[in-house]
Formats: C-alpha cells, structure tokens, sequence
C-alpha cells in the first residue's frame, strides 16, 4: 500500500467512528434533557416559556459537541489536510 | 462537494479576493439595508400607524421582550448589537431557500467574524458600564489561580459560537447535496425545511448566546452595588 491508500483509508474509517462515537453521548444527554424538561412542564404549566427557552439553548450546547465531530468527520472527508500533502 | 462557500473564487487579483462569501454578505446587506430604509420612512409616533410600522414594531417588541427576559432589564443597551446579530443570520438562513443562494452563514469565515464581534462586545460592554480596573477585576475572581482558566473560557465560548453555527448551517446544505444525488425527489425538500428550522434556532440561539455573555459581564456590577448599598 502506498501512502495515499493508507491516508484515505484511515480517513474514511476514522471518519466513520468519529461521527457514530460522537453522537452517541449527545443524543443521550439530548434525551436526558428534553425528558427532564417535559416533566418540569408538567408540574409547572406556568412556567413553560422559560423552560423551553432554557431548553432550547442547553439542547444548543449540547449538541454542539455533536456538531464539533460532525465538522471533523466533513474536514477529514472533503478537505483532508494530509491527502493534500500527499496529493500535491 | 465544497463544504465553503469561500472555495467559490469569482476574482482574483493581488490580494483583493472575491469569494462567493463575500458576494452574498453583500446582498444581504443591500437587503438590509434597502429594507430598513423602506421600513422606517413615514413613522408615525400617535394615531394610525400603517402596516410596515406594526409588523417592524411587533418584531421589535419581540426581539426587546427577550433579551430583557434573559439579561433582566438591560435590555436598551444590547438590543442594537444582539438585536443586528439575530437579524442578519436570520436572513441569511431565511434567502438560503432561493435557489443558488449560498447563505453565507454556512462558511467559517463569516461565522468567526461574528464570533469575534461577540467576544469584542463583551469587554468592551464590560469597561463601558463598569469600568477597566473593575472589569479586569473580574478575571481573578474567585481567586487569581483562575485567571488562565477565564480567558481560555472566554476564548473557547467564542470559538464554540463560530463552529456551533457553521456546522449547523453547514451540514443541512450537505445533507441537502448527497440527498439529491441519493433521492432526488422530495426527500431533500423534506430536509430543506428542517434545515430552515435549525437555522432559525440557531440564529435565535447566537443572539441569545450573546445576550447572556454581555450581560454577565453588565451584571456583576449590580450584584456589587447591591452588596455596597
């Protein structure tokens, strides 16, 4: 294998990981939250448009993360920088 | 597939490079400001106020009544900032559905430049209303050990806000783009409109953001006059 097979192999599967492993643990924090959220509202009908705002920016937060190994994964597929190194 | 619109180079001369970001702020902007120029001729303060006054009154009260909600009452003074943030992302995810309309919310650069406005904004609001000494005051708070720990927070909040939009804005026109060579039919419609609601609230999100970094750094100051008084 030439050193380009083994830069775009690696990518591909490390792209693959990244965005599987990385939106394990926001979609489960993301469940959490909304959960918690709907039982508060619940309770307290009156208080729902603070609680939803509130939620809307933490589940923002939250998914960020996911959205950090999104952005890997995109960088690591179409604009790899050590397949340009390579490549030339 | 391109995932920056900054790839896209109309001219190129020098260092003066026109990049299809570039072009589509500008629209945005004549946008803006043609719309605001139209909106605002003719306001009337008492009697029957036309149609184009209620509905930029009505967005106004809308966009006042939250960031007093969230900063508590400090609201005339970030409006103009968060008020313009919320506005220009809003537009840029909104003209995104006419096609070739590249928002340019979805590239790096722009979301950094309006990130670093965000992380500008903050100490400069922070000296205006409480002064240097006592704004700087505030990095040693609670102890000086950390201080590193403040500005790298400061840092990465504003890093956070650029990435946090353009990956959002970035990933629907993506989804869109392999959609259409997978399904061409309907599908990607179906994923234009969620695309259209994510970057609402993500344009809702920044301004809120926003909202909540400079009136923490308004706020300390009242909780001290309270402790004074």
């Amino acid at each position: 294998m030439d050193s380009m097979t083994i830069i775009g192999m690696t990518s591909i599967i490390v792209a693959g990981f990244t965005i599987s492993i990385g939106s394990i643990a926001p979609a489960l924090g993301e469940g959490k939250a909304v959960a918690q959220a709907l039982a508060s509202m619940a309770q307290q009908p009156d208080e729902s448009n603070t609680i939803s705002r509130t939620l809307f920016v933490g589940l923002a937060m939250i998914e960020s993360t996911a959205i950090y190994c999104f952005v890997v994964t995109m960088i690591l597929l179409f604009a790899n920088p050590f397949w340009n190194m390579v490549a030339g | 597939m391109n995932i920056d619109p900054s790839e896209i180079v109309y001219y190129e001369q020098g260092f003066i490079r026109i990049t299809a970001t570039l072009v589509f702020t500008w629209i945005i902007m004549i946008f803006l400001a043609a719309a605001a120029f139209l909106l605002t001729r003719n306001l009337k303060a008492d009697g029957k106020i036309g149609k184009r006054q209620n509905a930029m009154e009505a967005l106004l009260t809308i966009i006042d009544d939250q960031i007093s909600e969230i900063s508590q009452g400090e609201s005339e003074k970030i409006l103009p900032f968060a008020g313009t943030l919320f506005i220009f992302i809003l537009t840029s995810v909104l003209l995104s559905l006419i096609p070739g309309f590249i928002s340019p919310a979805g590239s790096l650069n722009t979301t950094i430049a309006l990130a670093l406005c965000v992380f500008f904004a903050v100490p400069a609001y922070g000296i205006e209303s409480k002064g240097l000494k006592s704004y700087l005051k505030d990095y040693l708070k609670p102890t000086w050990i950390m201080l590193p720990f403040n500005i790298i927070s400061e840092i990465s909040r504003a890093l956070s806000l650029a990435i946090r939009l353009y990956g959002n804005v970035m990933s629907s026109s993506i989804i869109v783009g392999i959609l259409i060579t997978i399904v061409p039919l309907l599908f990607p419609v179906a994923l234009q409109l969620l695309g259209l609601l994510t970057g609402v609230i993500q344009a809702y999100i920044f301004a809120v953001l926003a909202v909540v970094y400079i009136s923490a750094a308004l706020k300390n100051r009242d909780k001290e006059l309270a402790e004074s008084d």
